[in-house]
C-alpha cells in the first residue's frame, strides 16, 4: 500500500516500528502530487525540494511528539514564516510573513513536516474554491465539479491522497462543507479553541482553524496538536484540552442526539436526505437516542451571516492597501488613487462584492437596520442551540443540502452560492463545534457528509459520535478512483 | 429596491474600491438581490434583544506591561512595495490631517 | 454686535506605559524608523491585539483625576478610515462605551476659577508618523500602537485664554498623576480645538470650525485668537462660518482651510471582535484608587490647614507636583511661609529665566533651609543669600561651607564696620554734607557705598544707624 493513502495514526505506528522513515512518506506524497495535481489544482504553493529538505538530513523523528515526521498541508490563509501566504489573492502577491501563526508553531513543536499551501477561495470568500486567483480546485470524485470551499484545496488534497493531514479554516462552513463534498473528515472547533493568531482574518468573530483528515482519529490527533490557550489571541479560551483519542473510542449508548427539522428543507438533494436518515438509524442502532428537535431561527442564519461576516471582512481587508506589502500598481497619482487601483486590481469579484456589502451594512444610516439587526438575530440563533443542548449531547444534520456541483454552476449567482452554506453557518454564529464525516454517496458516486454539532468546548463528544459512526460504516475507506482516468 | 447605484458607488468609495460602470451595474443588481433576501430579518421583533458581538462569554483579557522584542527592521520592510531607507514610501500626501 | 466665543478641546495624550497598548513593542521615543514594530502594530495580516493592562490603569487614573464616572463595562470599537499612517486602516478606539464620561477639571488662575466640563475619556491606539518629501511621503510605524488617551471637553470655554488655562491645568494634573510625559513638542500631548461664535445671550451653538496642527499651548491660544477674529469679521460682514477643518500655520499666525478635499466622515464604528469586553471589577478600581497620588485641589486645602498658607500661596504650591513635593520637604525643615516666599520669589524667577524644572535644581531642601536659617540667624544678609542661592542652585555645593569658605558671614564687628563707614564718609563728603543739610535721601547713597565695600556682608540697618550717629556727631 502506498504511504500517501494512509492515515496519520497508521503512519505513526509504522514510524514507531521503524518500518518506514518520514522521507518515505514525503516521497510518496511528492509522487502522488506529480500524478494528480495537474488535474486537481489543490495546492497554491508547493516546492517539493523545500519539503524534502525539511524532512532531509537534519530531521530526527522523536516518537514522543504527536506528529513526528507527519506531513501537513496548510491552507493559504495561515501565516508561515518566510513562506508565501497569499489567501489565493492577487493582492497578497509575493507576501511572505515574517512570523508563524500559532498553529504553525504548535505543529512544529509536535514535529510535523510542513509541506506547502493549499488552494482556497480568495480570502475564504466562497463555497467552491472557484474565486481563487490560482483558478478553481477540482473535486477528486469528479473533476468537472467543485471540491467545495473555501478550504477546497485542503479537502481535495486529503481526499486525493496528496495530503495526509491538512489545516483549513471555517467561517461559515469552509472546513465542513468541502470535507463533505470530497468525502473526508473536517472539524470546526469551538470559537476560541484554536488560536487565530496568524490566520489572515475573514470574519474575526466567526473564524476558526481546524483539521481536514482521512478519518476521525486523525482529526482528534490534529485538533489536539493545534488547540489550546494562546496569549497572543485575546479570544482564545483558557480551557484545558483533553487527550481526545482514548475518549472518542467510548461507545455512544444512551447519548441523546437531536435531529433538527429545519435542516430537511425543500429542494434539498434526495440522496443526501436519504443518507442522513439512514445515518440517524445507524446511530440509533449504536445505542444513541435520536429525537426530532427544532432550531426555529435556522432560516435566518444565512442572512445574519452575510451581514456579520461581510461587515467584519470589510474592516479586516481594509489593510490590503498597497502600503506595506502585496500588490501596488505603478503610477498612482495620489494616495487615494493608489488605494483604489491597488484594491481594484488586487481583489477579485467576490471579494469586492463582500467588502462593499459589509461596508454598506456598517455605514451611516444602515448600521441599525442591517449590522445591528443581524447581531440581535444572532442572539436568537445562539439561544436556539443553548436551548437544544440543555437536553441533547449532540445535534446531527446534513453538512450540505447538495453534493458537489459543477464548476461554473453557481459562480455567477452569489445568492445561490451563499445558500449552499445554509447548514454550516449556524455553528459559526453560535460559536459551537461541528464535524463533517462521510455518510454515503449519491447515485452519481458523489460523497455526502453528515454534520455533528456539539456544545461549546465539547469537541470530544462530536468526535466520539463521529468515531463510533465511522468505525461501524465503510464510507471513509472509499477512495476516488477516477482522478487519473 | 434595497440599494441603488449611487449608494453602491458611495459605498465602494468608502471601501476604496474603484468600480467600472459595468461593475457598478452588475454589483448593484446582485447586492440588491442579496439585501432583498436578508430583509427577512426585518420580520423578527428584536427590540428586547442584546446584540451578540462576542459569541462566547469572555472578558477582561489583558497582558502585563512588559516590553518584548520587536521585529528586525529587515523583516519589517521585506514585503514593502516601495521604500526609502527603512521607511515605507507612498505617494505624496497633501496636508497633515489624519 | 458682540459675540461670545465657545471652545471645546480634544486632547490626545500618550500614556507612559513601557510597552504599546496592544503589543509588546517599546514605546520609547526617538528610535530609528521602524525598529519598534512587530506584526501587531504593523497591522500585518493575521496579527491580533492583546490589551496592555497598564494602559487601562493609567486611563482609569486620568478618569478619576478628572472626576469622571468610570464605566462598569467598556468595549473597544474599530474606527474605519484609510490613511497610510494607520496600518490596519482602522483604529482600535472606543465609541459608545468609553472608559469614562461626565467629568470636570477645576481651573484656577488668579481671579478665574471654574469647573470646565469633560465630556469623555477613551483609550485608543496611536498612528504611525508621516514624513513629507517633495514628491512622496514616508511612513514610520514606531509610534503606531502607543496607548493614547483621548480627553474631550465639552464646548465649555469662552475665550482662548480659558482654553490656555484649561490646558495648563490639565497638564499639571496629568503630570501629578504621572501618566504621561505631556510633551507637546515630542507629540506626547496633542490638542485639537473646536471653536464657534454666537451672539451674546444666545444659548444654541454657532457653526464651528475644527482647528488642528498646533504645537504648543501658546500656539493653541494664538490659533484660537486668530480664528475667533476671523469668524467675528465674517459674521460682522454678514457672512457665514463654514463647518470645516482648518490648520494652524504657526509661521503666519493664521488658520487655513485644508488643501485636500475633505470628505464626509463615515467611520463605520463597530465592536472590535478581536478584543474581549472589559468589566471593571471593584478590586481593579480600588487598586487604582489606592495608588492615586493626592490631587492639587485636596493638596491645596491641606497646605492651608497644615502650614497656614494663604489660599493663593497654597494654590501655587499645590499646582505643580514637583514644587509641592519640594515645598513639603522644605516646610518640614523650616518655616513654611519663609519657604514659600523664596520659592515664589527668587527660585521661581530663576527657573523661569533659565527655563529649568524643579527637578533639575541642584538646590536641595536642606540647603535652602540652611540658608534661610543663616539669614534669620543673622549669619548672612539677605543680599548675600540671593547671590549665594544662584551659586548653590548651579553647583549644588553646601551653602554653609560656602559661607565659611568665602567669608560671607555678616560683618557684625562694629569697629570693623566703623572703619569702613569713616572711609566712605571721607570719600563722599558732598553726600555727607547734603544729609547734614536735611537731604534725607543722601543717606541711602552712603549706605549703598558701604554695602559695596563690604560686598553685601554688612547689615544695612546697622550701617544706617552708625552713619546717622557719625554724621549727627560731626554736625555738632
Ligand atoms: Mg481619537
Ligand atoms: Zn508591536
Amino acid at each position: 500500500m502506498e504511504l500517501n493513502t494512509l492515515t496519520a495514526h497508521a503512519l505513526i505506528d509504522l514510524l514507531n516500528k521503524k518500518d518506514i522513515s518520514p522521507i518515505d512518506i514525503c516521497n510518496s506524497i511528492i509522487k502522488r502530487i506529480a500524478d494528480t495535481e495537474k488535474r486537481l489544482n489543490a495546492l497554491a504553493h508547493f516546492d517539493k525540494d523545500a519539503a524534502l529538505k525539511r524532512v532531509g538530513d537534519g530531521f530526527k523523528p522523536s516518537p514522543t511528539k504527536a506528529l513526528s515526521g507527519i506531513p501537513v498541508f496548510i491552507k493559504d490563509n495561515i501565516c508561515v514564516k518566510d513562506e508565501l501566504t497569499t489567501c489565493s489573492s492577487k493582492i497578497l502577491k509575493g507576501f511572505k510573513p515574517p512570523y508563524n501563526a500559532t498553529v504553525i508553531n504548535k505543529l512544529l513543536a509536535a514535529d510535523a513536516i510542513l509541506m506547502g499551501k493549499t488552494n482556497m477561495d480568495e480570502f475564504a470568500f466562497g463555497s467552491s474554491t472557484e474565486t481563487s486567483c490560482y483558478g478553481a480546485s477540482r473535486n477528486p470524485w469528479d473533476t468537472e465539479r467543485i471540491p467545495g470551499g473555501s478550504s477546497g484545496g485542503s479537502a481535495a488534497a486529503v481526499s486525493a491522497d496528496e495530503a495526509i493531514l491538512a489545516l483549513g479554516s471555517d467561517t461559515g462552513g469552509s472546513i465542513r462543507q468541502p470535507a463533505a463534498l470530497c468525502g473526508v473528515v473536517g472539524l470546526k472547533p469551538t470559537y476560541g479553541r484554536v488560536s487565530r493568531y496568524g490566520l489572515i482574518a475573514f470574519a474575526s468573530s466567526l473564524d476558526q482553524i481546524g483539521p481536514i483528515t482521512k478519518d476521525v482519529e486523525d482529526a482528534a490527533i490534529l485538533l489536539k496538536a493545534i488547540s489550546g490557550h494562546d496569549e497572543m489571541d485575546s479570544t482564545s479560551a483558557n480551557i484545558a484540552v483533553n487527550d481526545y483519542v482514548p475518549e472518542i473510542k467510548k461507545d455512544i449508548k444512551g447519548l441523546k442526539i437531536g435531529i433538527p427539522k429545519e435542516y430537511f428543507i425543500e429542494g434539498m438533494d434526495k440522496d443526501v436526505k436519504d443518507s442522513i436518515k439512514t445515518a440517524v438509524q445507524k446511530l440509533e442502532g449504536l445505542g444513541a437516542v435520536c429525537e426530532d428537535i427544532s432550531l426555529p431561527h435556522t432560516e435566518y442564519a444565512v442572512s445574519v451571516y452575510y451581514l456579520v461576516a461581510t461587515a467584519e471582512a470589510s474592516s479586516n481587508l481594509a489593510r490590503f492597501d498597497g502600503v506595506q506589502y502585496g500588490l501596488r500598481p505603478e503610477n498612482a497619482k495620489s494616495m487615494i488613487d493608489m488605494y483604489k487601483k491597488t484594491r481594484e486590481q488586487g481583489f477579485g469579484d467576490e471579494a469586492k462584492r463582500r467588502i462593499i456589502l459589509g461596508t454598506f451594512a456598517l455605514s451611516s444610516g444602515y448600521y441599525d437596520a442591517y449590522y445591528l439587526k443581524a447581531l440581535k438575530v444572532r442572539t436568537l440563533i445562539k439561544r436556539d442551540f443553548d436551548e437544544a443542548f440543555r437536553k441533547f449531547d449532540a445535534i446531527v444534520t446534513p453538512t450540505s443540502p447538495t453534493p458537489a456541483f459543477k464548476i461554473g454552476e453557481k459562480i455567477s449567482d452569489p445568492l445561490t452560492m451563499y445558500l449552499s452554506d445554509i447548514f454550516t453557518i449556524s455553528a459559526n454564529l453560535a460559536g459551537i463545534p461541528g464535524i463533517s464525516i462521510p455518510c454515503g454517496f449519491t447515485k452519481n458516486n458523489l460523497p455526502i457528509g453528515l454534520q455533528i454539532l456539539g456544545k461549546p468546548f465539547d469537541e470530544e463528544m462530536i468526535l466520539r459520535v463521529a468515531y463510533n459512526y465511522e468505525q461501524n460504516t465503510d464510507w471513509h475507506n472509499r477512495k476516488p478512483e477516477n482522478i487519473l482516468k | 429596491m434595497a440599494i441603488n447605484r449611487d449608494t453602491v458607488k458611495y459605498t465602494a468609495n468608502l471601501a476604496r474600491i474603484e468600480l467600472s460602470n459595468g461593475e457598478l451595474d452588475h454589483f448593484t443588481a446582485q447586492l440588491d438581490r442579496i439585501l432583498a433576501y436578508v430583509d427577512k430579518l426585518g420580520t423578527l421583533d428584536t427590540s428586547n434583544l442584546e446584540p451578540t458581538s462576542h459569541v462566547l462569554e469572555m472578558k477582561n483579557v489583558y497582558r502585563d506591561d512588559v516590553v518584548k522584542e520587536s521585529l528586525p527592521v529587515s523583516e519589517v520592510i521585506q514585503n514593502a512595495p516601495a521604500r526609502e531607507n527603512n521607511l515605507f514610501k507612498v505617494p505624496k500626501i497633501i496636508d497633515t490631517e489624519a | 454686535m458682540s459675540y461670545e466665543t465657545v471652545i471645546g478641546l480634544e486632547v490626545h495624550l500618550q500614556l507612559n506605559t513601557k510597552s504599546k497598548v496592544f503589543c509588546g513593542c517599546s514605546t520609547g521615543f526617538g528610535s530609528a524608523p521602524n525598529t519598534q514594530v512587530c506584526p501587531v502594530c504593523l497591522g500585518f495580516p493575521g496579527s491580533l491585539p492583546v490589551l496592555n493592562r497598564r494602559a487601562l490603569e493609567l486611563g482609569a487614573k486620568v478618569a478619576i483625576a478628572l472626576n469622571c464616572a468610570i464605566a462598569r463595562k467598556i468595549r473597544f470599537d474599530r474606527k474605519n478610515y484609510f490613511y497610510p499612517d494607520l496600518p490596519k486602516d482602522y483604529q482600535i478606539s472606543q465609541f459608545d462605551q468609553p472608559l469614562a464620561q461626565h467629568g470636570f477639571l477645576s481651573v484656577v488662575s488668579g481671579e478665574f476659577e471654574r469647573k470646565i466640563k469633560i465630556r469623555r475619556v477613551h483609550l485608543e491606539e496611536d498612528t504611525g508618523k508621516l514624513f513629507h518629501q517633495k514628491d512622496s511621503s514616508l511612513v514610520d510605524f514606531n509610534r503606531s500602537g502607543v496607548p493614547l488617551l483621548e480627553i474631550v471637553s465639552e464646548p465649555d470655554m469662552y475665550s482662548p485664554e480659558e482654553a490656555y488655562l484649561y490646558l495648563t491645568a490639565l497638564k499639571s494634573i496629568l503630570e501629578y498623576i504621572d501618566v504621561s510625559d505631556c510633551n507637546m513638542e515630542e507629540g506626547s500631548l496633542r490638542c485639537d480645538a473646536n471653536i464657534s461664535l454666537r451672539k451674546k445671550g444666545e444659548t444654541s451653538l454657532g457653526v464651528k470650525t475644527e482647528i488642528k496642527n498646533m504645537n504648543s499651548f501658546k500656539g493653541v491660544k494664538s490659533a484660537l485668537e486668530y480664528e475667533a477674529r476671523r469668524q467675528e469679521e465674517l459674521l460682522e460682514e454678514g457672512g457665514r462660518v463654514i463647518q470645516e477643518t482648518r490648520l494652524y500655520n504657526a509661521e503666519k499666525g493664521v488658520t487655513e482651510p485644508m488643501r485636500s478635499k475633505e470628505e464626509a466622515h463615515d467611520y463605520r464604528y463597530f465592536p472590535e471582535p478581536d478584543l474581549a469586553p472589559f468589566d471593571f471589577e471593584e478590586e481593579f478600581l480600588k487598586g487604582i484608587e489606592r495608588n492615586m497620588p493626592e490631587l492639587p485641589e485636596p493638596k491645596k486645602n491641606r497646605f492651608i490647614k497644615d502650614y497656614g498658607l494663604s489660599n493663593y500661596d497654597a494654590a501655587i504650591m499645590a499646582s505643580d507636583k514637583d514644587i509641592a513635593a519640594y515645598f513639603e520637604e522644605c516646610a518640614a525643615l523650616y518655616s513654611p511661609k519663609t519657604v514659600v516666599n523664596w520659592l515664589m520669589g527668587d527660585i521661581s524667577a530663576y527657573m523661569k529665566e533659565k527655563n529649568v524644572s524643579m527637578k533639575a535644581l541642584k538646590l536641595k531642601p536642606e540647603q535652602l533651609s540652611d540658608m534661610l536659617k543663616m539669614i534669620d540667624g543673622g549669619v548672612i544678609t539677605g543680599k548675600t543669600a540671593k547671590a549665594l542661592l544662584i551659586e548653590v542652585i548651579e553647583t549644588g555645593k553646601n551653602p554653609k561651607e560656602m559661607v565659611k569658605e568665602k567669608g560671607l558671614e555678616q560683618i557684625s564687628d562694629v569697629s570693623l564696620l566703623e572703619d569702613t563707614i569713616d572711609q566712605v564718609i571721607a570719600e563722599n563728603l558732598k553726600s555727607a554734607e547734603d544729609f547734614k543739610n536735611g537731604k534725607e535721601n543722601a543717606i541711602m547713597f552712603l549706605v549703598g557705598k558701604v554695602m559695596q565695600k563690604t560686598k553685601g556682608r554688612a547689615n544695612p540697618g546697622k550701617i544706617n544707624g552708625i552713619l546717622r550717629e557719625r554724621l549727627k556727631g560731626a554736625a555738632k
